[in-house]
């Protein structure tokens, strides 16, 4: 009974760090496509892409962990934008077939660079002394790193929600979700909101592949492998919501946790299945306002 | 333009729809040592007219494709494999079967959908396919693959030899007869109607047009032909893999059919076509950059050539014209 | 005699919103009935509550004698009912006569065949070329729809109602956004509409309501204000007010 609960907290837990990864990395993603209905199956190369410069940055530089990991969110959303502007803004009013090949496109380069740069080998992430080890949290032990990871993607959950609810910013995306046209028409300059939110979304998503490097293993085939759970977390939750993926990230992590924990020989079986089942119940996610 | 589709559309077959086969035949008798990368070619042009009938034609966006191919070559695999089943007809039989039913079953689900719902569940069929063959190990072969699939001759005299011979005339004959039927079915009131749901879905509700059972069907024949595509890989490969699963073989695919253009039946002849000789080339000496080639051309068309080589290639035929 | 199309209470909200209140409404046999009312008033939502596109939050929706408030839009044009739309909703790429063959074909029953070529059925053909014949669009049959002026393409979006050999039309603003060059076209066409089908039309031209309808129903704010013959509205001082605006009359 003993060794049942303490395995429980301990599913719970890591559980918990990986759905806040995946929210961290897939909230952009839901924002994104709310915002401009754009299919963007390549977000998870950004994820990917904040992993390779943070492992690189520290390796090769021996940057400061909390740098680096600022490194990953600049560059990449730096980056983002100049695909924005010059490439994605082209296929908003393309059909969806496009936007979806295009971004298998994109894809497919990230993946082929990431190999001839990086090589096929997982990234070994080198963890800074002070995120080492245990960390005593209630009369037990907790890797540090996991609780560090929990603690700052709260943090930035917390910054971005309150950014959308109480900033300007946030005012305009949520209009701009609502009734594009209705908010073009009041005057908002959606071209450049679309491109600082596509921005902020991407940086997101990297830092949170940085972040989860050590739950998530930065490889080449990384956009493709975790595709899946990213676009899951966002379908189930629903577009254009931030509860919703936030809610979907956790169920994901913790049953995703649980059955490789309790049932490995069946994986990721369940998790498929719910999915499944939760979007033939609620087509528009369990807290989604249109598809 | 010339559209394949609708009620004045001519049926009968021109001169220039011989060219393939004439190409092909030719190819048996003067390239003998690359009929087994004929073969594969052969059956991925099978499998991507089964992903043009409902992606061209149907206008339904699917990630999840492979799950139909997957499934009719690890249906073959296993009943040759591990059931001592090696008649090949029968193989493709089962495995049309097979695919045909997994394809009504999804399609019930998923066509009553749309958007990205729609996308996401035919990704998560697809994945949760490639990880029950993952995880079946006694049955699939887990990681490692099936094998020892074995193949009795064909109508009892023509054994798969290991020049690909065999091999190649069989795909022949099998794509002869998909290219024919998905042709028929183009050709026939009922592919009018789905260039209609493709084109217009509110109007044909407006018609009285029972627009989710058309879409069932179609997507269930073309589970059937994706299946059989998937055995005969299986049949001439004697092996399957993971690889045949998830959704890495679906975007290769896409990718193959938006080469040589969409909706035009014989784009799904030219795609991949190209990209497996292409491939065959490039990709052994530079697999990397050969990965990101692809990208770059797949980003590159969505952008400027939206009609793939086909499309190209009647923008060619219309200047040319305009010019004489 | 029972009317051909006909609604009873009629109700339809999307959460505190109410576009529909109590719409009670018969189409008789053979009618010209017009559907007027300001922007906004809720004429097409109406409109897509009688084809099945819109379920009603309450009421009844019946065809004859047949309540088909349920049923779904395929269904009730098996049952005889057609319509337009009020934004042209073609097949753009397609030919002329393959759009309206697409509805001729299902309502013969053809169209889900899956073997025969579809340019061998030369009875549907000639059925299509007749009918397009009749709306003066015989020579446009194999051109795009896309390449036609607007005013054709609005007569292709009656055209394809008119395949499905409907009991009950409904036109959405048959003449709208059509340049008054070529909305001569539109009016002669509505003109020789077969006496049999009950026609509903909805419309902003007056000139095209009391041209066309025999009857007139007016629809405000989601409510009928008042229903009566051309004279009967004209003279209503509620519809002055509300719709034609004092000056007018």
């Amino acid at each position: 009974m003993e060794a049942f609960l303490s395995s429980l907290v301990s599913v719970a837990f890591h559980g918990i760090a990986y759905g806040m990864i995946l929210y961290v990395i897939s909230v952009g993603l839901s924002v994104t496509m709310g915002l401009m209905g754009f299919v963007n199956l390549a977000h998870g190369a950004f994820a990917m892409a904040g992993g390779y410069i943070l492992t690189s940055v520290i390796s090769r530089f021996g940057l400061p962990f909390p740098l680096a990991l600022a490194l990953a969110f600049i560059v990449v959303a730096a980056a983002s934008m100049l695909l924005e502007r010059w490439l994605y803004s082209r296929l908003y009013d393309a059909g969806e077939l496009e936007q979806v090949l295009f971004t298998i496109g994109l894809i497919f380069m990230a993946v082929a660079a990431a190999q001839v740069i990086f090589g096929m080998l997982q990234r070994p992430v080198l963890l800074p002394d002070y995120l080492k080890g245990q960390v005593p949290l209630f009369g037990r032990d907790f890797p540090a790193y996991r609780v560090f990871l929990i603690c700052v993607s709260s943090a930035m959950i917390a910054a971005l929600w309150f950014g959308v609810e109480r900033t300007l910013w946030g005012a305009m995306v949520r209009a701009a979700v609502d009734n594009r046209a209705m908010a073009q028409s009041i005057g908002i300059n959606t071209r450049r909101l679309f491109t600082l939110t596509f921005a902020l979304g991407s940086g997101l998503a990297g830092l949170g592949g940085a972040l989860g490097a050590e739950i998530i293993a930065i490889e080449p085939s990384y956009p493709f492998a975790h595709l899946p759970y990213f676009l899951i977390v966002v379908s189930v939750g629903g577009l254009g919501s931030l509860r919703g993926p936030f809610a979907a990230a956790l169920l994901i992590g913790v049953s995703d946790t649980a059955c490789k924990y309790w049932l490995p020989q069946f994986g990721a079986f369940f998790i498929y299945v719910a999915t499944i089942v939760l979007l033939l119940w609620r087509p528009a996610g369990l807290f989604g306002k249109r598809l | 333009m010339t559209r394949s589709i609708g009620y004045d559309a001519d049926p009968r077959v021109r001169i220039i729809e011989w060219v393939p086969w004439v190409a092909a035949i030719a190819a048996f008798f003067l390239l003998p040592e690359y009929l087994s990368l004929g073969a594969r070619i052969l059956t991925y042009i099978l499998f991507a007219l089964s992903l043009d009938l409902i992606l061209g034609y149907a206008g339904i966006i699917t990630l999840g494709h492979s799950a139909f191919f997957g499934i009719g070559a690890y249906v073959a695999g296993i009943l040759s494999a591990k059931l001592g089943v090696t008649e090949p007809l029968l193989l493709l039989f089962a495995a049309a079967c097979a695919a045909g039913m997994l394809g009504m079953a999804t399609g019930a689900v998923i066509l009553r959908t749309r958007g990205l719902t729609q996308l996401m569940l035919t990704l998560a069929i697809a994945a949760l396919c490639l990880e029950i063959a993952h995880k079946a190990t006694p049955i699939t072969g887990g990681a490692d693959g099936l094998s020892g699939v074995t193949i009795a001759p064909i109508l009892g005299a023509f054994k798969f030899d290991m020049f690909g011979r065999t091999a190649y005339l069989w795909c022949l004959t099998l794509l002869f007869a998909g290219w024919w039927l998905t042709r028929k079915i183009i050709y026939s009131p009922f592919g009018a109607t789905l260039a209609g749901i493709r084109e217009n879905r509110v109007r044909m509700h407006a018609i009285g047009v029972p627009v989710y059972r058309r879409l069932l069907t179609a997507y269930a024949i073309s589970a059937m032909i994706a299946g059989v595509a998937g055995a005969l890989l299986a049949e001439t490969n004697q092996f399957v893999g993971l690889n045949v699963l998830g959704f890495e073989p679906s975007g290769e695919l896409m990718v193959m059919l938006i080469l040589g253009g969409v909706g035009r039946l014989y784009g799904a002849f030219v795609g991949p076509l190209v990209y497996l000789i292409a491939q065959d080339f490039l990709a052994k000496q530079f697999p990397e950059y050969w990965y990101f080639g692809i990208g770059l051309m797949l980003v590159l068309v969505v952008l400027f050539a939206r009609g793939g080589i086909l499309g190209l290639v009647d923008g060619l035929v219309a200047r040319w014209g305009k010019q004489r | 005699m029972s009317p051909a199309l006909e609604t009873r209470n009629l109700c339809k909200s999307f959460g505190a919103l109410v576009v529909a209140q109590n719409i009670s409404f018969r189409l008789e046999v053979g009618a010209r009935h017009a559907l007027i009312g300001p922007n906004g008033a809720g004429k097409t939502t109406f409109v897509n509550m009688l084809t099945g596109l819109l379920a009603p939050t309450s009421g009844q929706v019946l065809l004859g004698d047949e309540d088909i408030t349920h049923l779904a839009q395929e269904a009730r044009v098996k049952r005889g009912i057609g319509r337009t739309f009020q934004i042209n909703t073609l097949f753009r790429d397609m030919s002329v006569l393959d759009n309206v063959a697409l509805g001729v074909a299902e309502r013969q029953g053809v169209a889900g065949r899956l073997w025969l070529a579809a340019s061998g059925h030369r009875q549907l053909r000639k059925e299509t070329l007749a009918l397009l014949d009749t709306l003066g669009l015989a020579d446009d049959a194999g051109k795009r729809v896309v390449d036609l002026p607007y005013g054709k393409q609005r007569l292709v979006e009656i055209a394809i109602a008119l395949g499905l050999r409907p009991r009950v039309l409904l036109l959405d603003e048959p003449a709208a956004g059509v340049p008054s060059l070529e909305s001569g076209m539109i009016l002669r066409v509505l003109d020789r509409l077969p006496e049999e089908i009950a026609i509903l039309i909805i419309e902003h031209d007056m000139d095209v309501v009391f041209r066309f309808a025999r009857r007139i129903t007016v629809l405000v704010d989601g409510q009928v204000l008042c229903e009566g013959s051309h004279a009967e509205i004209t003279s209503d001082p509620r519809v002055r007010r509300v719709y034609l605006g004092e000056q007018h009359g």
